[in-house]
């Protein structure tokens, strides 16, 4: 068994030694590896900082009800008077100023891109004072809040990022109304980062409207959601649907999640194959350049075992270190990269960052692996299959 | 021609090394195939929209309806030929996943001003007379196996009855066919009129107008003067080219189109990459046949030729099967897989040239190292060579 093993030691060292007698072919097929595994982390980056996106907004403890049957703000639409009815509620948390509900308009403006220049369907939310306490992770970066009454906006920090002219101090005009932005926030990385709020009851009037379209609030605790929410379905004066705000966000991440998810399971299998067919050719070659040599190993009495894994620790060796390279080029060049999509259930931009996380990394350098295994598995057996005499007479 | 044999059968010298090869090329160029589709579908049909064809929306957003009135102010407008008007209807078929473009439209003008939605004349007849009734995407109906005669309850999320019930439940008289490639055929369209008479509240603005001009050439100037006609009031229009109005859309999806295009050009280059380095080495190895070829008489310019004519069968090959099995079968069933989010998705005849042209290129640039290598090399010194 300790034989078994010194020669495994052997015969891989010699090997992977001479690895730089092949430079050409160990380099492409470690390129090809390399795109292979950067291609797949940058595209379900793409997904999981989406995901994380949405998934940050709103805690287990904060609800966003909406008028019944209705899934997504933009089509929703609660009366004054619900508004009132739902605020009083019981569990909701209640704070000097009365419970933490916030009713809101959402509405969609055009403002152009910044990398583009063309126009993007911005949300535009209008927001009572609870507001600011039910996202309990919102901080003002820059500028102050907007005042009652006026014609005054705060940017969330992706929005002021991803579309132009949304610093603090420029005037925005939409429609009949002029804007001022006054001020610059954050809340976690949550989807109202990528939103411009305003004082309702201004935005109400500037947009013709009477009614809100959803009401924000914050629990005493996340228990206190079924209580909350028997006591609005039960209410014969309320038709209104309630949802715990992680859930709804989650709801409305699903379609570019999967198409995201599709792409990249699709592009995958056939960059892998590709890869794999070179990887093959290169082991292959590189087995058939060093046949004499393997086979005065064999004469010598090396056995078959050893030389099988030595090529396996070749091809392998090549794949990790594409992979790697692959996987830290994909961690340096798209983690955190910005960018803006639409988000069809509210037909509003999102800005969010892309996230590759260690898990990705792990599966991405599995993938290179695998390439690696599958591309040294042939090219070894063929090696050790290497009929000594004729290998030694070839030339 | 002649030489044809002889590059055949080099091609066959070592036969696992170009299977191999030419499954690696198959599919890079069967993904090749499928990342350009994604593109076209990405693209929101920019490369489809009528020329003469304009939209106006609410200036603030297309979100913000537009008042009916507007339809005989834009229709004055010299230059302009035929008015049509959509609303957005957003409703619910069984669950929120089942999401589907609804629209209302103008009954005696829609169809006529989008050719591209072919309805036979029969069902076209039988929707006219029926209040409730709706045309259906071949797509849209082949997914839920929807027939003609069908009832389709959709619950509104926008809309809702007098009564306040918010099932709508529309008769399927039609299905509409694409009449050129790369038409969505997954929408669905009833009478405006049926929702302007239900509808509780909202019936009696319209989402967006399309309209279509006498003359391409002139759509900047009609653009401005039906802004003009509209400007100050409370509903200001915003007027575009339909293409420029779906490029916005596309625009919308923003970086991540980008980004797709990105992915194609990396997978690309890693792989064209591989297979290169495999086809150059295959010639390098060669070198004293070349130099046989050379004493034997052949000139330098034909060992080169050789060469680059031996590279570029490869690649051509390959990417032949590959741009053929992702036009037969992949692009196909993705596109099946992906309809519900995008529901054009195929490989324009572009697409299968733009491939052939990379292949050639690949080709001509792999053969183009070793062979000019083969036309320098000295026959004494590759000869003396092992």
């Amino acid at each position: 068994m300790g034989n078994w093993l010194a020669q495994i030691g052997t015969v891989t060292w010699l090997n992977l030694r001479t690895v730089g007698q092949r430079r050409g072919a160990s380099t492409a097929a470690a390129f090809g590896i390399l795109v292979v595994v950067t291609v797949f982390i940058a595209l379900l980056s793409i997904a999981v900082g989406f995901r994380q996106t949405m998934a940050s907004t709103g805690d287990p403890a904060t609800v966003i009800v909406l008028r019944g049957g209705s899934d997504s703000e933009m089509t929703s639409t609660v009366t004054r008077d619900s508004s009132r009815i739902i605020a009083e509620a019981p569990g909701l948390l209640r704070s000097p100023a009365g419970t933490l509900a916030s009713a809101e308009l959402f509405v969609v403006v055009d403002v152009p891109k910044r990398n583009t220049g063309t126009a993007a369907n911005v949300p535009l939310r209008g927001v009572q004072p609870a507001a600011f306490a039910v996202r309990k992770n919102f901080r003002l970066l820059e500028g102050r809040r907007f005042e009652s009454g006026r014609n005054e906006v705060i940017v969330g920090q992706g929005a002021a990022k991803e579309f132009a002219g949304l610093e603090v101090g420029h005037r925005l005009r939409w429609g009949e109304n002029e804007w001022t932005v006054v001020g610059i926030f954050s809340d976690g990385g949550s989807l109202s980062e990528s939103e411009i709020w305003t004082d309702v009851d201004v935005l109400q009037p500037a947009y013709r409207r009477t009614m809100f379209q959803s009401i924000h609030a914050r629990l005493e605790s996340a228990a206190a959601y079924d209580r909350f929410k028997d006591s609005l379905t039960s209410d014969p004066r309320l038709d209104v649907s309630v949802y715990r705000e992680p859930d709804y966000y989650a709801g409305q991440s699903e379609g570019l999640t999967t198409l995201v998810y599709a792409l990249g399971l699709l592009i995958c299998p056939l960059m892998v194959a590709g890869a794999v067919f070179g990887a093959l050719n290169t082991m292959y070659s590189s087995v058939a350049t060093r046949s004499r040599e393997i086979a005065t190993l064999r004469a010598l009495g090396f056995g078959s075992g050893p030389v099988v894994i030595s090529v396996l620790a070749e091809s392998l060796l090549l794949a990790a270190v594409g992979g790697g390279i692959g996987a830290a080029f994909a961690y340096y060049a798209f983690n955190g990269f910005r960018a803006a999509t639409i988000n069809w259930q509210s037909f509003s931009q999102v800005a969010f960052a892309f996230r590759v996380t260690p898990a990705l990394i792990f599966l991405g350098t599995s993938i290179a692996l695998a390439i690696g295994l599958l591309g040294g598995l042939l090219p070894a057996v063929r090696a050790a299959r290497l009929p000594v005499a004729t290998a030694l007479r070839e030339l | 021609m002649k030489y044809f044999y002889l590059v055949w059968k080099n091609l066959w010298r070592r036969k696992l090394r170009t299977i191999f090869t030419l499954l690696a090329a198959l599919f890079t160029f069967a993904l090749f195939g499928v990342l350009v589709a994604t593109n076209v579908a990405f693209g929101m049909g920019v490369d489809i929209s009528g020329a003469d064809r304009l939209v106006v929306i609410h200036k603030i957003s297309l979100i913000m309806p537009l008042p009916i009135a507007y339809k005989d102010r834009i229709a004055a407008v010299p230059g302009v030929k035929a008015v049509t008007h959509m609303n957005w209807f957003g409703g619910v078929y069984k669950d929120p996943k089942n999401f589907f473009a609804q629209m209302a439209v103008d009954t005696p003008t829609f169809f006529d001003l989008y050719p591209e939605y072919v309805v036979p004349l029969a069902q076209m007849k039988a929707w006219n007379e029926d209040r409730a009734g709706a045309i259906a995407g071949r797509d849209l109906a082949a997914r839920f196996g929807w027939k003609i005669g069908d009832k389709i309850p959709i619950l509104g999320t926008i809309f809702w009855h007098k009564d306040g019930s918010r099932l709508w439940t529309f008769n399927l008289d039609g299905l509409y066919e694409p009449g050129k490639k790369g038409v969505d055929a997954t929408q669905f369209f009833f009478h405006y009129e049926y929702l302007k008479e239900s509808a509780a509240r909202g019936g009696d603005l319209v989402g967006w107008y399309t309209i279509r001009i006498d003359d391409a050439k002139r759509a900047g100037e009609i653009s401005q003067q039906i802004d003009a006609l509209f400007a100050n009031s409370p509903y200001e229009t915003k007027t575009s080219t339909e293409k420029a109005f779906a490029q916005s859309f596309a625009n919308q999806i923003g970086n991540i189109g980008l980004i797709v295009r990105y992915v194609l050009s990396a997978v690309l280059f890693g792989m064209l990459l591989v297979i290169g380095n495999t086809m150059a080495q295959s010639v390098r190895e060669r070198t004293n046949e070349l130099a046989v070829l050379k004493t034997l008489g052949f000139s330098n310019r034909l060992v080169l030729f050789l060469v680059i004519a031996e590279s570029c069968l490869l690649a051509l090959v390959g990417a032949g099967l590959g741009l053929l099995f992702s036009w037969a079968v992949l692009t196909p069933l993705v596109g099946t897989m992906l309809k519900q989010f995008l529901p054009v998705f195929f490989i324009p005849a572009w697409g299968i040239l733009l491939g052939v042209a990379v292949a050639l290129l690949l080709g001509v640039i792999t053969g183009l190292m070793p062979g000019i290598q083969a036309m320098r090399l000295r026959i004494v010194d590759a000869l003396r060579k092992v």
